[in-house]
């Protein structure tokens, strides 16, 4: 009895519900959703469309985790991703060979470069200015659509490369590269902050900046990296969206991602006031989103209350998550605290 | 999201706070001062550019934003913020263009426009304060839902041609020899000065700067925290919902795309404009001030003609930054 209970009070539990309620809605409706046929030595179906489509959300939301275990905030990935796919596809589309592997390798280098260039920036402002994440990341927000639009000179811009449909709607052993990239990803961020101290670091910079300075950790540092990480995984992200559609544009590419990677986090249960964070919650929440989407068309509710839906649904994990609820529902079940275990959610 | 500002940061070290006068108008002096020089440099490089009518326009063309600007000003001196604005704008086009479309007489149309913006802030404004959620997070979630409301009114752009929409459309009130406004400037004035008076000359503006000042503390003070943190936010929704209303008498149709980022404008214009983020600090007027320097800046990038209109962006993210650098500096040396 007492493991149900704990099981019902780990920060996953939520998550990992809303997730199945999802899937199983969607099984109701259409029983072939979890068939996956293999269709010129790829994988086809609902779930690896899920999987594709979530990738760049999923790797927005893992920078994100990151930034808002600090205690902070980035609100600029959506302009990062807009900045690197303008980038990427006009090195692509004026180079002379855009078909050559080699103009699309130097091409994804220099737009991750840059976003090493933004993340540093915002890192700059919030560590060494001292300015609150939300606002330090507003600047980009604002400024970086309009230097998107710089680069691509307001155009639209298209490009037929080969190689570059690779990250976005490629294949790798039946997989599509995009969640191998995000998994890749995933495994090198889970890796180092939860196999050395630099996860515990991170938590203990949310938790009391005073206090770890004081302790000798320097957090100075640590916020910097995190902005650095957050800009790169967005900039891959911009990489996939850009590719996927083989076109860059300014004004639409990540509108509005910053909202799904920080709704993917909270859903998966780490408290926006910073400190401990799920690297695995994140995951799942970021799956629930796409399947939210996909959910939308699978059921037939018309597409233009996908918002609305969408809306209602954070609305509600929103809700249940609050401090205020949660504190209903766990006075209603006082079983024995179990010391839980702490720092191996990712 | 509220750090304490660690005294390690470059600026505290570097003690830059001393030489910058300190008074409680030093951030919206600067802005006037910006908006004079701007306003010298548009006058130096283009005719016609400090002609009155020009001015008047800086009204005209920003009313909507001005009234959104006063909203957001009573949110973030509590200390929140609220990023549904532009999506409730959108909303309030897309009822407004709808009812008008199906013949209900503008004074339901209004009403009802006004009642939709005025709950939804009213809703956020309940489950930020009994739900303890950050207001962030909640606004977020009433943008999706406000924006979503607009796809299932319709998909598609709807024009209006009710006559007294039309007729509030195109009415321009003389001022003086070939000089006039439109009904919507004088609406938009209006809403600054009952801003100004409740924000600066009530209890209840009072307590919104003790909420920004400390929470705690004006609980203690006995002020009504409760009321007033709910209030603001349906303030803010009131004041987007009347935006929405000069947005339509400015563009004449519903489009549920409309206004997509208009919340940054007005959150730039009111940081602007001298009120601190963190909040317990700032001024309707100040608010006021920032929507005309953006208002100047995109007449300027207009009259050059071969800047391109993405310039805008990047000139207010420049002056965003030079702006919140600054509050950092004076707030250091408050401290």
């Amino acid at each position: 009895m007492n493991k149900v209970l704990n099981l019902t009070r780990s920060r996953l539990f939520w998550p990992i519900v809303t997730l199945v309620a999802l899937l199983v809605l969607n099984v109701a409706v259409a029983p072939g959703f979890f068939s996956i046929r293999i269709q010129d030595g790829h994988l086809f179906g609902s779930v690896i469309d899920i999987l594709r489509n979530g990738a760049p959300t999923i790797l927005v939301a893992l920078g994100m985790t990151l930034v808002i275990a600090t205690r902070g905030i980035d609100l600029s990935v959506g302009a990062v991703v807009a900045i690197s796919g303008a980038l990427a596809c006009t090195i692509i589309a004026d180079s002379p060979e855009p078909g050559s592997v080699g103009t699309v390798l130097s091409a994804v280098a220099v737009s991750i470069v840059f976003s090493l260039v933004l993340g540093s920036w915002n890192g700059f402002l919030v560590s060494v200015l001292g300015i609150q994440p939300i606002i330090a990341t507003l600047i980009l927000m604002t400024a970086g659509r309009g230097i998107a639009m710089l680069i691509t000179e307001g155009q639209i811009i298209t490009v037929s490369s080969a190689p570059y449909k690779v990250i976005g709607a490629g294949y790798w052993f039946g997989l599509p590269v995009s969640i191998i990239i995000a998994g890749v990803m995933f495994a090198i961020a889970a890796v180092l902050t939860r196999k050395t101290a630099l996860g515990l670091l991170i938590e203990s910079v949310g938790i009391n900046p005073e206090a770890s300075r004081l302790a000798g950790i320097r957090s100075r540092g640590i916020i910097w990296t995190v902005y650095v990480f957050s800009a790169v995984c967005a900039a891959i992200a911009g990489l996939m969206i850009s590719s996927n559609v083989t076109a860059a544009d300014a004004n639409s590419a990540g509108l509005y991602i910053e909202m799904d990677a920080i709704l993917a986090v909270v859903i998966g249960g780490t408290s926006l006031a910073g400190g401990r964070y799920s690297l695995l919650g994140t995951l799942i929440g970021a799956f629930v989103i796409q399947t939210l989407t996909t959910t939308v068309y699978t059921v037939g509710i018309p597409a233009e209350v996908t918002l609305v839906f969408k809306a209602l649904v954070v609305i509600a994990v929103c809700l249940l998550q609050s401090p205020v609820v949660q504190a209903r529902l766990n006075r209603k079940k006082p079983a024995p605290v179990a010391a839980q275990p702490t720092g191996v959610a990712a | 999201m509220t750090t304490t500002p660690a005294p390690s940061t470059l600026i505290d070290r570097l003690g830059v706070a001393r030489f910058i006068p300190s008074s409680r108008f030093s951030s919206v002096l600067v802005t006037l001062v910006l908006l004079i020089v701007m306003f010298g440099i548009g006058t130096s490089r283009y005719r016609n550019f400090a002609s009155p009518q020009n001015i008047a326009n800086l009204f005209v063309d920003n009313s909507f934003l001005i009234v959104l600007a006063v909203g957001m000003t009573f949110v973030i001196i509590t200390g929140g913020i609220d990023l549904s604005v532009g999506s409730v704008v959108a909303l309030s086009t897309m009822i407004a263009a709808s009812m008008a479309r199906d013949g209900w007489p503008p004074a339901v149309v209004i009403a009802t426009v006004l009642l939709a913006g005025t709950t939804l802030g009213l809703l956020s404004g309940l489950v930020i304060h009994y739900f303890k959620i950050q207001p962030f997070i909640v606004t977020l979630a009433a943008m999706f839902l406000a924006r979503g409301l607009c796809y299932v009114i319709s998909l598609n752009s709807i024009s209006i041609t009710d006559t007294w929409f039309t007729a509030m459309a195109q009415t321009r009130i003389p001022l003086a020899f070939r000089l006039n406004i439109t009904p919507s400037v004088i609406i938009a004035i209006i809403v600054v000065i009952v801003g100004f008076i409740v924000l600066h000359y009530t209890r209840t503006g009072r307590t919104v700067y003790a909420i920004g000042g400390g929470e705690h503390s004006a609980m203690l003070m006995g002020l009504p925290v409760s009321r007033t943190k709910v209030l603001v936010y349906a303030i803010s929704g009131f004041c987007s919902a009347v935006a929405g209303v000069l947005f339509t008498f400015y563009t004449l149709s519903g489009y549920s795309l409309t206004a997509v980022g208009m919340e940054l404008d007005a959150i730039a214009a009111v940081v602007i404009g001298g009120t601190l983020l963190t909040g317990g600090y700032g001024f309707v007027l100040g608010s006021l001030l920032g929507v005309l320097l953006l208002g100047i800046i995109q007449t300027i990038i207009s009259f050059e003609g071969t800047l391109s209109s993405w310039w805008t962006k990047i000139v207010i993210g420049s002056l965003l930054l030079v702006f919140i650098v600054l509050q950092r500096v004076l707030t250091a040396r408050r401290n």
